[in-house]
């Protein structure tokens, strides 16, 4: 990558580094210390509490955006305005809720100078929920069965087909693992509540739960895969701690995954490793993980490589990293001033 | 017995499996045995060492062996 005389500017998305965290703050030490200096982080936040907003070694300045239910034209009004004061060069979003949006404006971004390096429309509903188990059976991937449900008494249809314990999915977040019919229907109720239909109906698959953060190029090639299995795990499911893996199979099945989809950005696949051996994919994140700083500390360091290939340099795939490398997460309470908490709740910038 | 070729171990009797992520601690004994497993010793060379250095029963040790053999097909770290 050139020199920049100018700072980089690099706008991130994700900066609510809480129990169940965003992938900001992980993103934006990776880019600090892969990326040239001198480097400028833009923090976009939605909320005045996300405590990236206040750290102001990690992030230079933030701006609250428009939430994604607002549409892509608020959106893009206050990506200009942010973007006449601070010329950002690189937008990296962190969300799943708000990726749609910025694919939808990257061509707009991209005459405004903005480069972004995000997943076609296509990939993202290949790997969406609701396509999962399709997707699987397409390019012989093993993916649990479900089925896709709008009542509440198809529930009976999917005891039957799968039998107890039923793993009953919201359709964006979420999911309530259900041992009697009367669980699995009150946690259809209030998924649906929540977000609406249709409900995923999973089969129950046990094993160990390994994640792997993967970085493809749009072209069928994986740039990075690091593989890592959760050692500790919070009650809302996610690693507090984790391990990175050698094991060549989980570096096939992301391959595999890369090249079928030709997936252009980063992603997390959710795997479930059955005790004899099959990698079962759960889920499939359409971004980078919470847990991304450890890809870097292994010596791969993704969102610093995907920054280059949004401006348009070749990154060659990696191929080695460290094994055995352990990120152990913690909580730490962050000391602020109210004039800082009036200053983004009332100007919706700091 | 053999030791899947990945494993790691260490003198302290750290166990760990880097495709598992896995990790153990082994007592004194297993320590020693782990070691000279991952020397590429045979089942029998070992055997007949722990026998000359230490005050046990051929059939002690084998019912010890086995149990010990069956604790590492658990843990999944030997060839298949």
């Amino acid at each position: 990558m050139s020199e920049h005389k100018q700072p980089l500017t690099v706008a991130v998305t994700g900066l609510n580094a809480i129990d169940s965290p965003g992938p900001g703050i992980a993103v934006i030490r990776a880019l600090r210390d892969g990326l040239p200096k001198p480097l400028r982080i833009i923090g976009l936040s939605y909320e005045t509490l996300e405590p990236g907003i206040y750290m102001h070694d990690v992030v230079d300045k933030t701006y609250q955006i428009t939430y994604p239910a607002a549409g892509t034209e608020a959106l893009l009004n206050r990506i200009k305005y942010i973007h006449d004061k601070e010329k950002i060069d690189i937008l990296i979003p962190n969300f799943d809720a708000e990726l749609y949006n910025f694919m939808k404006l990257a061509p707009t971004l991209k005459s405004m100078g903005i480069a972004t390096f995000l997943p076609t429309f296509e990939q993202l509903d290949a790997r969406d929920k609701v396509n999962l188990y399709q997707f699987g059976l397409k390019y012989g991937l093993s993916v649990p069965a479900d089925k896709i449900i709008y009542s509440v008494d198809e529930l009976y249809t999917c005891a039957e087909l799968f039998s107890y314990p039923l793993v009953v999915k919201g359709k964006y977040y979420d999911a309530v693992i259900a041992y009697t019919m009367e669980q699995a229907q009150k946690a259809f109720y209030k998924l649906t509540a929540k977000w609406g239909y249709p409900i995923i109906v999973q089969q129950f698959i046990t094993g160990n739960e390994i994640n792997i953060a993967v970085l493809g190029d749009g072209k069928g090639n994986a740039t990075s895969i690091i593989p890592m299995k959760k050692l500790y795990i919070t009650d809302k499911g996610k690693a507090w701690a984790g391990i990175t893996l050698e094991d060549d199979t989980l570096i096939a099945l992301a391959k595999k995954f890369v090249q079928a989809t030709n997936w252009k950005g980063g992603c997390e696949l959710e795997i479930m490793r059955t005790n004899e051996g099959v990698p079962y994919i759960m889920e499939i994140n359409p971004r980078f993980p919470a847990w991304i700083y450890l890809t870097a500390a292994a010596g791969q360091n993704q969102p610093a490589s995907l920054a280059k290939m949004a401006l348009g340099d070749d990154v060659h795939p990696f191929t080695d990293y460290e094994v055995g490398k352990i990120f152990i997460r913690y909580s730490w309470d962050h000391i602020t001033d109210v004039k800082e908490f009036q200053q983004i709740s009332g100007f919706g910038e700091l | 017995m053999l030791l899947k070729k990945n494993i790691a171990t260490s003198e302290t009797g750290f166990i760990f499996n880097p495709s598992t992520g896995d990790s153990y601690s082994a007592n004194p004994i297993a320590t020693e045995i782990m070691g000279l497993l991952k020397e590429g010793k045979s089942t029998s060379a070992i055997k007949t060492q722990i026998l000359e250095r230490y005050d046990v029963t051929t059939a002690q040790l084998e019912k010890d062996w086995d149990d010990f053999a069956n604790q590492l097909k658990y843990a999944n770290i030997l060839e298949q």
